[in-house]
């Protein structure tokens, strides 16, 4: 990957972070708040992110612009599994709610100085570690 | 120009979070922050223990940029941008933690219990962290994708296992705040 490629995905990051912080996205309380019906909020911010997204969604459809190689830009579809994100779902949606983090605002919340989400790194590392070993017996 | 220093509020993060997503399709990539959690598995020598992490993690560089950015971004919105202001929650929902023994909410950006070093030397907060930590990385991979690559991008993409998984990521965290959480916190609270 080219360095200014690499300064670009990075850049891309910073963006990301600063956006979770200022927002309260990466706060614990503002977990709480949403699980809890307190304030639209986090349901703004995923609400119009997902209004925003469908509009991108539309545009790329409709224009066929290209990336930065040259590719016709598509969003991501995934994989058709549904039991698998039923189940591990209901398991992300536990651990969000008693750290008040996910994936994301994790490397966020350590960059912001909070070192006791190091834990939480730990144990999501050991999460994806023991889902890799147990993968061939999960219900998928 | 008093205002960026403020918390954002949702129909700025909103669109800002789409912008990121545009950003990374535009990079020839996709928004999804929790794939770097097996490839980061696979760095730490995991491919010997399982098929899944024999993958080639310099295929996933751009994605640990992105992460170190996430990181960056973090220590940039605390210092030069007040990011960790205190939250401007509900005052019925501040109420209700300062009563289960979190003292700061509404106060601060997250609890001191679990978020500043008394955490350290708290037994309950090192479970909820590690504990959640694991089910948050068990979970999002189980699942396939977390927030960023169901809930944002899955469903702009009207993706029917991206809904589920949303459904679900709720549905979990729902049953958990109602059930389990106020004893946790109990215990987290030193009678003092």
């Amino acid at each position: 990957m080219s360095l200014a490629r690499s300064f670009y995905f990075l850049a891309v990051g910073i963006a990301f972070g600063i956006v979770m912080l200022k927002s309260g996205a990466a706060s614990w309380y503002r977990i709480y708040e949403m699980f809890h019906f307190g304030s639209f909020h986090m349901y703004g911010i995923m609400g119009s992110a997902v209004v925003c997204g469908w509009a991108l969604n539309l545009l790329l459809r409709k224009s066929n612009l290209q990336d930065l190689d040259g590719q016709v830009m598509r969003l991501a579809t995934k994989p058709d599994n549904l039991k698998a994100g039923a189940i591990g779902g209901t398991i992300f949606g536990i651990g969000w709610a008693v750290t008040g983090a996910c994936p994301g605002p994790i490397y966020t919340l350590l960059g912001a100085g909070f070192w006791p989400v190091l834990l939480i790194l730990v144990g999501a590392l050991g999460g994806a570690f023991a889902y890799g070993l147990l993968r061939p017996r999960l219900p998928h | 120009m008093e205002s960026i220093f403020n918390p954002w509020p949702w129909y700025v993060a909103g669109p800002a979070i789409a912008a990121i997503l545009a950003a990374l399709v535009y990079g020839g990539k996709s928004f999804g922050m929790s794939t770097n959690l097996e490839t980061m598995c696979t760095l730490g020598g995991a491919g010997r223990f399982a098929e899944r992490f024999r993958t080639d993690w310099r295929a996933r560089q751009w994605s640990l940029l992105v992460m170190l950015g996430a990181g960056l971004g973090g220590l940039i919105a605390m210092w030069l941008l007040d990011g960790g202001a205190a939250v401007p929650l509900n005052p019925e929902i501040a109420a209700d933690l300062q009563a289960l023994g979190l003292r700061d909410a509404g106060t601060a950006y997250a609890p001191g219990q679990l978020y500043s070093a008394d955490a350290w030397s708290n037994p309950m907060a090192l479970v909820m962290l590690l504990g959640g930590g694991f089910l948050v990385g068990f979970g999002a991979r189980y699942a396939g994708g977390c927030t960023s690559g169901h809930a944002i991008t899955g469903l702009s993409n009207f993706q029917l296992p991206s809904l589920i998984a949303a459904v679900a990521f709720f549905a979990g965290g729902l049953a958990t705040t109602y059930t389990v959480l106020p004893y946790l916190l109990a215990y987290l609270t030193p009678a003092a």
